[in-house]
């Protein structure tokens, strides 16, 4: 099915519901290899849902459960991820990590996580003693006991990533449609989909459903959903940038059977990040900060890193992760239901997305139809928000700084709220320049880049002369 | 290698650069990294302002520019960003030529002060659009023309709080309540009988802001009084009040900060650790009024002309000062002995009835009963002249 026989018919060879990483590096893969592909998405913004807000670590898949789906498709991930980010303009940080023992039974616990890891492919991962680690990790309390070092864990920016792949996608022709929400649909009679939106009608040869923390309601639509969304809520804290030098590898506890625990990484925009929580809930869409939970996860990161007392909060944020009752990724194509299904990518999606989506191109090329010889790539690097790769404002001739907390030129928020993929919304905008995130939260810039910004995205002020904002 | 750099053009920074070129100064430099200098003032358009240092009533925009212009002898660079320091008087500045260090004799931090976001306040709920601080709100009405919302809520009864209930009457704007967690308003009167009676806002005292809701933009907040809770519905609020300095670049350094005042600490001549940098006004600790910035900025001046006179006495012989039970923070946070009466200013951590007390090795050099209020500035006379053989001065309130 490739474009050439779609001719006037107005279907999509494929239809991606859910611009979450996951959606975004689907649509990237299919759009890459020829097809005609849309990516629907409710929110006026890709990342509108999971993806918005997550730990941002490239994961090794170390502590993966061996076999699993997940376990390798990370791996795939995190291997497609090295490969290409520096052709999209996307930042790398090779931190490493470090698995610390806090008590014995943490101790005793280390050796397994090794021969997993090693069970898992991940074979540069070995003990480290405690003096190792204290010689690592100057700044950690001393009572640790030992660790695991894990040298292939990095960070990355868990926002540009997914927005170089949806650029990439419309680069190679795709077509994203925001504000769209999928409510119904049915198979038409050669079996091809009628789905009815927020937005109109559209047609599509092959389904997939990325939608995330709404996976089961839109699993619905082909058949009674096999997993259940249970919502796990992941709440952070973002600490001010002169704490970023108190961590240099990833910091992570011994994990336990329900949560990975709380982790110490830096981010790739130079603060140091502390979270997450793991919290059961029902609703799937609010995901709320508690003081309660924030204090905790303070005291927590202070019981690491003693010298996090001294350091302010820049941010706190939270997530809803799309966990099922089930561990392992629920990936399945149904080739009689022209419908492949992405469901339960809980906590790993950003490592994962790159791996899900090749493999969502062999289910395509296996049960739909034989994938056409792929044109050449289109290359569409992102603008870098990271510290470690050069910033606009370091430029000579450098536009006027409009966010100084995080260094934003005017320029490049204009760029934001351009074609090809403008801002959607003010998250969309900050996500994409880092404009109002930074230690001030928005006290110095709100009102310039709302002069900006303002005249794209309606709704977040009125002239004083004029009605309601 | 310059005489003398200031960084930051609000009242403190400006003020000291006025003093510093009527001195005779040739090359006063100020680094200023917005478009124009003047400070937060510009962005507050009801009158109060310049009468300590101007002795005028102006509106905030006014007083900018009279800063400004009484300055004019100096170099102001607007759009210059300070990115970070040196040891010995070391300035990295980013402009659109690029980025350059400079030097000077004697560099003063004047960054001023901002108010605690949301997110540093642990403040629970969604995080929709509407939640601004107070001078992000001014800002917005008055320099930008904008209106955010119709119905917020205000949380806070410090002054500003009713500085943005003024400011929001301008707009067209009705707040639906201002909330209070403390028994009592913060401001003095008739901050209250103005928002109740002039204004009609009710004011909530003893109320707390358990949570933000809504998801694209506030659409309510969740109180508590006594227990019980409380629902209000809003489109926005307002977060008054809890000043931090923007004290960033000292932190980044290699200054000595005070984790009581948040800011860099200072000798009793305005010196920080590196006795290449001096710093004054609001970045110094929690907010004064413009005037008092303003005013420690000229003394800062002068004590900046001593230091490139050669006529300021070494950093090493300062003795330190702590702040002990009952009091936030203390500053200068060093004094030097034999240097005359010294003025220390200090916050209580709580309201209150005791005494005041300064010690030195035990033994009591001064002492009042006060009743503190944990918004207003102590004042304690220290004679530094008393302080020959002790090792440090303490500050309690107890």
């Amino acid at each position: 099915m490739t474009r050439a026989q779609t001719g006037p018919d107005p279907a999509f060879d494929i239809l991606i519901i859910g611009a979450g990483v996951v959606g975004c590096a689907a649509f990237r893969a299919f759009a890459m290899a020829g097809l005609r592909a849309a990516l629907v998405e409710r929110g006026a913004d890709l990342l509108s849902g999971a993806s918005k807000a997550n730990s941002a670590l490239l994961h090794t898949g170390f502590d993966a459960v061996p076999g699993s789906l997940e376990a390798r498709l990370m791996r795939q991930g995190h291997a497609a991820y090295r490969a290409l980010h520096a052709r999209l303009g996307l930042p790398l940080l090779e931190t490493g990590a470090i698995v610390v023992a806090w008590t014995e039974a943490d101790l005793a616990a280390l050796p397994g996580i090794v021969a997993r890891a090693h069970a898992n492919g991940v074979a540069d991962v070995r003990l480290l003693s405690a003096p190792e680690v204290r010689q690592r990790e100057p700044h950690l309390a001393p009572d640790l006991l030992g660790g695991v070092l894990v040298p292939g864990e990095a960070v990355i920016d868990p926002w540009s990533a997914p927005l170089a792949y949806a650029r990439q996608g419309l680069a190679h022709g795709g077509t994203l449609l925001r504000e769209t929400r999928v409510t119904a649909g049915r198979q038409a009679e050669d079996g091809s989909w009628q789905l009815e939106t927020s937005a109109g009608p559209l047609r599509a040869r092959v389904v997939v459903n990325c939608a995330g923390n709404q996976g089961d309601i839109v699993e619905a639509i082909a058949r009674p959903s096999p997993f259940e969304i249970r919502p796990r809520k992941g709440q952070f804290v973002v600490l001010d940038k002169t704490a970023f030098a108190l961590a240099r590898s990833i910091i992570l506890p011994v994990p336990n059977e329900r949560t990975k625990g709380v982790v110490i990484s830096r981010t790739a925009f130079g603060n140091l990040l502390v979270g997450p929580t793991a919290e059961e809930q029902q609703d799937r869409e609010a995901a709320t900060v508690e003081e309660a939970a924030l204090v905790e996860l303070l005291r927590q990161g202070r019981r690491m890193i003693p010298a996090l007392a001294e350091e302010p909060v820049t941010a706190t944020y939270a997530g809803l992760r799309p966990a099922t009752q089930f561990k392992d990724y629920q990936i399945e194509a149904l080739p009689a239901r022209r419908w492949i299904t992405v469901g339960g990518i809980r906590s790993t999606g950003l490592t994962g997305s790159l791996g899900i989506a090749a493999y969502l191109l062999e289910l395509y090329g296996a049960h739909f139809a034989p994938l056409p010889p792929p044109p050449e790539p289109i290359w569409t690097p992102v603008p870098n928000l990271t510290e470690t790769l050069p910033r606009p404002w370091q430029q000579p001739g450098r536009d006027e700084i409009i966010c100084h907390c995080e260094m934003v030129t005017r320029a490049e928020i204009t760029a934001a709220l351009a074609p090809p993929l403008p801002a959607g919304d003010l998250g969309g905008l900050k996500r994409r320049t880092r404009c109002m995130m930074g230690r001030c939260q928005g006290f110095y810039c709100t009102r310039r880049v709302l002069e900006i910004a303002a005249p794209h995205l309606p709704g977040l002020v009125a002239p004083l002369d004029g009605g309601a904002g | 290698m310059r005489q003398a750099i200031i960084i930051g053009a609000g009242p403190a920074g400006l003020t000291a650069a006025r003093h510093l070129a009527a001195a005779g100064l040739r090359d006063v430099l100020v680094l200023e990294r917005n478009p124009e200098a003047g400070g937060l003032p510009r962005f507050a358009a009801h009158p109060g302002w310049g009468m300590l240092d101007f002795h005028r009533l102006w509106s905030g925009p006014r007083y900018a520019r009279e800063l400004v212009r009484a300055a004019a002898a100096a170099e102001i660079r607007t759009g210059h960003s300070v990115t970070a320091l040196a040891p010995g008087g070391g300035v990295e500045v980013n402009s659109a030529a690029g980025t350059e260090t400079l030097h000077a004799r004697a560099v003063l931090l004047a960054a001023g002060i901002r108010e605690m976001p949301r997110s540093a306040r642990l403040l629970s709920g969604t995080r929709p659009w509407g939640v601004l601080s107070t001078g992000a709100f001014q800002e917005m009405v008055h320099a930008g023309g904008m209106r955010p919302f119709l119905r917020p809520v205000i949380l806070g009864t410090e002054l500003v709080a009713f500085s943005a209930l003024l400011t929001a009457r301008q707009a067209g704007i009705r707040p639906v309540a201002m909330l209070e967690a403390g028994r009592r308003i913060t401001a003095r009167r008739p901050g209250d009988w103005v928002a109740r009676h002039l204004l009609g806002v009710p004011v909530r005292t003893a109320t707390r802001l358990l949570a933000v809701e809504g998801q694209g933009r506030v659409e309510a907040v969740l109180v508590e009084r006594d227990g019980r809770r409380e629902r209000i519905a809003c489109d926005g609020v307002i977060l008054s009040g809890r000043f931090v300095p923007e004290a960033a670049l000292a932190r980044a350094g290699h200054l000595t900060m005070d984790p009581g005042t948040g800011g860099p600490a200072i000798d009793n001549h305005w010196r920080c650790s590196d006795p290449a940098f001096f710093a004054a006004g609001n970045v110094l600790r929690p907010v004064e009024h413009s005037g008092a910035a303003a005013a420690e900025g000229a003394a800062a001046a002068r004590a900046m002309l001593r230091a490139l006179e050669g006529r300021l006495p070494p950093p090493s012989a300062a003795l330190p000062v702590v702040a002990a039970g009952g009091l936030r923070y203390v500053y200068p946070q060093r004094v030097v002995p034999g240097d005359g009466m010294v003025r220390l200013l200090a916050r209580a951590a709580a309201a209150g009835r005791g005494w005041l007390r300064l010690s030195a090795g035990g033994v009591v050099l001064w002492q009042r009963a006060i009743h503190a209020l944990p918004e207003r500035r102590i004042t304690l006379p220290l004679d530094t002249g008393l302080l020959r053989g002790a090792a440090g001065v303490t500050v309690e309130l107890a």
